[in-house]
């Protein structure tokens, strides 16, 4: 992340994306695939690292070997296979979906998971529990936790969608657009765009 | 200098502020926008601290006035900075001086280091 100033001189947090070019490899459409979508790459990729397999699905949109490949449904617009899109699909002032992989935390309690308060006191007798869950349940009845009871474990690394992110700025030379705020994940990580 | 960093700075624009750093005296001459007149307000204080890097990078003046320690943080790169002077090199050993916070009075005086202009 870093910031901008607006023409009114505000302090505007922002993030920097490097989005595209992407190449069109695989267009599918209901008929034959029972769903419409455009199948996007991005980023080249060594072709000793490449699969056989891949090598051959690349070459069919007569492209060079890609890192990354991502299916987008609801294209508004036809595309076909081979073409190159670019960030001139985006304008200012425009507002964009990002998704990503969110940073991983490790096992965490349900203080910093789930937002629970914690017990809340660190007197009148406490002594060790101050971001413990507290009570899972009732007793005779149910006699069981309930199924998704909120506990610690596993937090972060999982898919996470930021919705209308003002985009600042394209900038066409660079593959790159400025959008407003955070996104999910650690730099230099991944992210899908959408409009 | 890594890649984000450089395209964050061909984002903004260039300031040509005067180098200054924690101990020091500076007047920081800041644009004040009432309706649509624009003046020119001064700040005079001590640099408390040199926060940041980059396009994000601030600092933090602190001032007497009228009895009531006031510390206010600056972005290096707003646009309502009109300039910067630097009033007085000062002789400190950390570079965030916090301590001054709770000094008052003689003790919180800062040695002026003396520059040698003829070097």
């Amino acid at each position: 992340m870093t910031s901008l100033f607006s023409a009114a001189g505000k302090n505007i947090p922002c993030t920097i994306i490097e989005a595209g070019p992407c190449v069109v490899t695989q267009v599918k459409t209901v008929e034959k695939d029972g769903y419409n979508a455009v199948q996007l790459a991005f980023e080249e990729r060594k072709e000793k690292h490449t699969s056989a397999a891949m090598k051959g699905h690349f070459e069919k949109a007569n492209t060079t070997p890609k890192r990354k490949v991502v299916e987008f449904r609801h294209f508004t617009e036809e595309r076909s296979t081979g073409e190159t899109i670019s960030v001139d699909l985006f304008n200012e002032g425009e507002f964009v979906d990002v998704i990503g992989t969110s940073k991983g935390k490790g096992f965490q309690g349900v203080v910093k998971r789930h937002g629970f308060s914690g017990v809340g006191m660190q007197t009148h007798g406490q002594h060790n529990r101050l971001r413990a869950p507290g009570s899972l349940g009732a007793s005779s009845y149910p006699s069981r936790v309930f199924k998704g009871m909120r506990m610690a474990g596993r937090t972060g690394g999982a898919r996470v969608k930021v919705q209308n992110l003002e985009v600042l700025k394209v900038i066409p030379e660079q593959n790159l657009i400025v959008v407003q705020g955070a996104i999910p994940g650690p730099k230099g990580s991944y992210v899908m765009i959408e409009k | 200098m890594d890649k984000l960093a450089q395209i964050a700075s061909q984002l903004t624009e260039k300031r040509n502020l005067p180098e200054f750093k924690a101990g020091d005296t500076i007047t920081v001459h800041f644009k004040i926008k009432e309706g649509d007149k624009e003046r020119i307000q001064q700040y005079q204080g001590v640099v408390v601290q040199r926060k940041g890097t980059g396009v994000t990078k601030t600092f933090t003046v602190r001032k007497n006035s009228g009895g009531v320690g006031v510390e206010r943080i600056f972005p290096d790169n707003s646009p309502f900075i009109d300039k910067i002077d630097v009033n007085k090199r000062g002789v400190v050993r950390r570079a965030r001086i916090y301590y001054i916070r709770e000094l008052t009075g003689k003790k919180a005086r800062i040695k002026e280091k003396i520059v040698n202009t003829n070097a």
